[in-house]
């Protein structure tokens, strides 16, 4: 009986020791994960997802906090990616998606008061005081920032147009029991 | 299991044989087609940069006239196919599945298709490589077997490489079609002159000519053409399709494999369609840019199928017409049935690549419905590239498409050996398609957030620079303000003035 | 991100074989006939009965599964495969065997081993063969008892009605009186009384082994060269391969010669090994099974070789007396692990798919 109290505590001990020793030698500073998340998201910051930029919005969907779905700037694209990063399935179906979208200006209302230009995350609004300004289309995120603060509603998010260089080939419809899915 | 494979397998053991339907339009005499009342020229007819027009509206150009140029490394010009009038330059429904439009000169023809000045060189061997290179880049030769990738931009790759064998492709392995079998019967001098002019572009000692062994007329021909020249080679190849694919005839002629992730010419070998052997030809000793190609009519629902001679730009409906079309296509391909694509509409103009039409009837055109996969094996046997295409079509149906890539999705050359024989009917080729695509634009998509994350960062420091330096400047001003208060001050003193201008100097460099 | 104009253009290509799974699986049917007719006329009756009665069980069993899943019934039976799968089990039955283990084995095969996995294709193991072993081990004295060939139109072959009396179990005494026992049963029974193979054998009540099997055994076992005959028919019609044929028998015979070698009072020669049972059958037809089966040639040579020495082992050392079904179950639940490491060779890599060396 004392033998078998004897050994057990001592089990205990031993193994209490070691898990200490594991979790102060193997402790991980921060979430890796998060990080990872950051890295795949657009990274303008542009805040439409209601948090303080992308890495705060990868630290929420880290968390759980936050759905995969989240950034309209990503889009889909983004959350599939990050779904398959997280090991979850998501049903896309829901996520309305009109593909990329890009900030235009209509150069016959502008009236070159630069606000758009100064909220722009990632500078492409070209343009001075009273000269029409104009989207560079590479550089824009799509992320909507410059829409609201145009006085003349001069800005309009576009499409991104598909040109046939781009063009992809829709999914065959799905057969019943056609394969394992 | 050398011994197994060869006993039990006969060679090649890939691909598949279907019903060639090559004749009686392989067998009709090449026709020319009047030319059309309009052009419609694309912009884009090659792969790469699209060219850029360099005419206006209005303007009068003479047939081979420059249309548009050359944009960047890798693209071609476009010439005028016949003189006459630029009528519009805007957008113009694509040869192409998704029915998008795509940027076309549009020529009203003046009837008297009046050639331009051509600049013929009687003896292209004299020519140095690169001239010949340069003549052809700017004859807007492209690869004329379906691939169109600029012949300029390969024969330099060729040279650079130190490219020692020439394949000539004169496969031609898609069904319906006789385009290049017709050139190989009709032009077959003007097909070796032109290989020969290739192979000192690039500088190869020896041309395989690799033909499937159903065009014994061609081969007939190019065997009397090539008979003068002993590096020339006439090999006939059997007829299996996709005999006609760069890799598997390379395969077949040399015994050469091309590594996944190499280019043909880095294993020694360049591979030119016979076509444009003989634009090549056209380009040199006539000075003719391209302009015009013989495009394959055939199909079920055509009246008189055959090959003609049409102008680049002419719509299919113009097409149809001249080849008699029975009752309402059921469908309109571009190429042949096995790589080829549904076009919208007739009103599409033919491009440098496309090689034949295909009016097909209900017969021939089945829509049958997809069935469940059997795991009949059936796909991976017929498969040139050894992949398993049943389980790529399973990963991608999971939406599993980096599942499908280590599968080897990106070794798929579309040639839909798979879908032609799989018995339950699934469009394997088009889950490939899908899934290539959906891949290239989360690519694109990638490097499109990469770039917008750089930008922002960019921004984020310009601000921290444009903060950090107002600063530097507020702190001089005030420096400035105190030294104007102290000389100010000293002026009842005696005054040291430079040195005021000693501090302000930099404070407006910095502005 | 599909085009506003045409949602969905067909894609190429624009052309295809005439195969069908349909026009597959009833040319399977079509090769199965002359041994199954055989079979008939030698077990009569009551052989017929057990057939239809288990092929319908097998249809009705997918149809019900169909219905239920709201999918089109009867062009989902047209492809055939169930049919096939009934067909399958009543050649592995004993012809005599009672209409309840048709109907168990049939609903069982397409209901539980089929379409519970998600219907055609999706199955891991064989749907027939999986029926075929639940009614072994759950109902063994009706799945072992064989009856004595008595070919139809002799004295003692029971017609129409009373073949159907027999089916139905009205008429018992029947039975019993022509019972017989499998050359393996028999072998093994022998064996375990102490007698050895050579005198079992010469003894007067030994199965006879015939190439024509006229001896006791189910309709797909007796008639061995009628089977090989249809297998060869699928190969020349380019329905099966020879990997996994050639590979099953030649690791039955392989063992088979080399044990009987070795002692011959204890262990059957290659002839009874290849002959009798199901080893044509399963060589031909079960084990060929696309769906259970690996898709590259290397894979089914290694699967085609593991059915093939299991069955040896079954056979030769196991409970039961006969081990195809075994085996093939067996090698069925390995088939997703051959697939994931036999794979053929991509052009242009080698077989870990890693790019070849350029070599100019």
């Amino acid at each position: 009986m004392s033998v078998a109290v004897l050994f057990l505590t001592l089990l205990g001990a031993v193994l209490g020791l070691a898990l200490g020793v594991a979790a102060k030698k193997f402790h991980v500073d921060g979430d890796p994960i998060v990080d990872e998340i950051a890295a795949m998201m657009p990274g303008s910051n542009c805040g439409q997802c209601g948090y303080a930029g992308c890495p705060a919005a990868a630290a929420a969907i880290a968390d759980g906090s936050a759905a995969v779905t989240l950034c309209p700037p990503g889009g889909k694209a983004l959350a599939q990616t990050l779904a398959a990063k997280l090991g979850i399935t998501i049903d896309l179906t829901a996520l309305v998606d009109d593909g990329p979208q890009i900030a235009s200006v209509a150069e016959e209302i502008c009236i070159g008061c630069c606000r758009c230009s100064k909220v722009c995350p990632t500078d492409a609004i070209l343009g001075a005081a009273k000269q029409i300004h104009n989207v560079i289309r590479e550089a824009c995120t799509g992320c909507g920032n410059c829409i609201d603060r145009c006085p003349t509603e001069a800005l309009v998010m576009q499409a991104v147009p598909v040109t046939v260089q781009h063009w992809v080939w829709p999914k065959p419809a799905m057969v019943p029991g056609a394969f394992a899915a | 299991m050398g011994i197994f494979e060869k006993i039990f397998r006969s060679h090649p053991r890939w691909g598949v044989h279907p019903n060639d339907h090559k004749r009686p339009a392989a067998d009709t005499p090449l026709r020319s087609l009047p030319v059309p009342e309009f052009l419609y020229v694309p912009m884009q007819q090659h792969v790469g940069g699209p060219a850029r027009p360099v005419v206006l509206v209005g303007q009068r150009v003479l047939k081979g006239e420059l249309v548009a140029e050359a944009q960047g490394n890798v693209s071609a010009p476009v010439h005028a196919p016949t003189s006459g009038r630029i009528t519009a330059i805007g957008e113009i429904t694509a040869p192409h599945p998704s029915g998008l439009s795509q940027l076309a000169v549009t020529i009203a023809a003046d009837g008297a298709d009046t050639w331009c000045a051509r600049v013929p060189v009687s003896d292209p061997f004299a020519l140095a490589p690169e001239e010949i290179a340069r003549r052809t880049a700017a004859a807007g030769v492209v690869g004329l077997g379906g691939a169109t990738f600029p012949a300029a931009v390969k024969f330099n790759l060729g040279r650079r490489l130190k490219v020692n064998t020439l394949i000539v492709n004169g496969g031609e392995c898609e069904p319906y079609l006789s385009s290049d079998d017709r050139i190989m019967r009709d032009r077959a001098p003007e097909v070796v002159d032109g290989l020969r002019i290739v192979m000192h572009a690039i500088g190869a000692s020896e041309a395989l000519v690799g033909i499937e062994d159903n065009k014994p007329e061609a081969i007939a021909a190019l065997t009397v053409a090539a008979a003068a020249f002993g590096n020339v080679h006439i090999r006939p190849v059997p007829a299996r399709y996709p005999m006609g694919s760069d890799k598997q005839l390379i395969h077949t002629l040399t015994g050469k494999e091309v590594p996944a992730d190499a280019r043909a010419a880095e294993v020694g070998v360049l591979v030119h369609n016979v076509s444009t052997c003989a634009a090549v030809h056209r380009a040199l000793r006539r000075g003719e840019p391209l302009v015009e190609r013989i495009v394959t009519l055939n199909g079920g629902a055509l009246a008189r199928p055959g090959n003609v001679l049409a102008p680049i730009g002419t719509l299919v409906v113009d097409l149809l017409r001249f080849a008699g079309v029975i009752g309402r296509p059921a469908r309109l391909l571009l190429g042949g049935p096995m790589m080829g694509v549904v076009l919208p509409h007739a009103r599409v103009p033919i491009v440098k690549g496309a090689s034949g039409i295909l009016a097909l009837d209900a017969s021939e055109a089945l829509l049958p419905e997809a069935g469940p996969c059997i795991r009949c094996g059936s796909c991976t046997r017929a498969c040139p590239m050894g992949l398993l295409p049943l389980e790529m079509a399973s990963r991608i149906v999971a939406e599993d498409l980096d599942g499908a890539t280590g599968f080897g999705l990106s070794d798929c050359i579309a040639c839909g050996c798979c879908a032609y024989v799989c018995p339950s009917q699934i469009p394997l080729v088009q889950y490939f398609s899908y899934a290539k695509g959906e891949l290239s634009a989360r690519e694109r998509n990638r490097l499109r957030n990469e770039a917008g994350r750089r930008l922002a960062e960019e921004r984020l420091a310009r601000l921290a620079r444009e903060a950090q330096e107002k600063a530097a400047v507020a702190a001089r001003r005030k420096a400035e303000r105190e030294a104007a208060r102290a000389a100010a001050a000293a002026v009842a003193a005696p005054a040291r003035p430079p040195a005021v201008r000693a501090v302000r100097a930099p404070s407006e460099a910095a502005t | 991100m599909s085009s506003p104009l045409h949602a969905s253009p067909v894609a190429a290509p624009h052309a295809a074989t005439a195969s069908t799974v349909a026009r597959v699986m009833l040319s399977v049917a079509a090769a199965l006939l002359p041994a199954t007719v055989y079979g008939f006329w030698l077990y009569g009756w009551p052989a017929v009965h057990l057939w239809w009665i288990t092929i319908g069980a097998a249809l009705l069993g997918e149809a019900i599964c169909l219905r239920l899943m709201q999918r089109p019934v009867l062009r989902v039976l047209g492809d055939g495969s169930a049919l096939l799968t009934g067909w399958l089990l009543a050649l592995s039955l004993p012809p005599w065997g009672p209409w309840w283990v048709g109907v168990v084995g049939g609903l069982f095969a397409t209901i539980i081993a089929k379409q519970v996995f998600g219907g055609l294709g999706q199955n891991l193991f064989n749907p027939a063969m999986v029926a075929r072993v639940v009614l072994l081990i759950s109902f063994p004295v009706p799945m072992t008892i064989w009856t004595a060939p008595s070919p139809m139109l002799s004295a003692n072959s029971p017609g129409l009605v009373d073949g159907l009396r027999i089916t139905f179990g009205t008429l018992p005494t029947m039975l019993d009186a022509m019972s017989s026992a499998t050359i393996f049963g028999y072998a093994r029974t022998e064996l375990s009384r102490g007698v050895d193979l050579l005198q079992a054998l010469a003894a007067e009540p030994a199965p006879a082994i015939s190439l024509l099997g006229e001896r006791a055994g189910s309709l797909g076992e007796t008639a061995s060269l009628l089977i090989a005959a249809g297998g060869l028919l699928l190969l020349g019609l380019r329905i099966i391969t020879w990997h996994i044929p050639l590979a099953m028998l030649a690791a039955i015979a392989l063992p088979a010669w080399l044990m009987h070698g070795l002692d011959p009072a204890r262990y059957l020669d290659v002839g009874t090994h290849l002959l009798s049972g199901g080893a044509m059958l399963g060589a031909f037809f079960i084990a060929t099974d696309y769906v259970t089966s690996p898709n590259t040639a290397l894979g089914q040579l290694v699967f085609g070789a593991g059915v093939g020495f299991l069955t040896y082992v079954i056979r030769t050392w196991g409970g039961y007396p006969e081990g195809v079904a075994f085996a093939v179950l067996l090698m069925n639940a390995l088939t997703p692990v051959i697939d994931r490491f036999i794979r053929p060779r991509i052009y242009g890599r080698d077989r870990r798919g890693t790019p070849l060396e350029i070599d100019a």
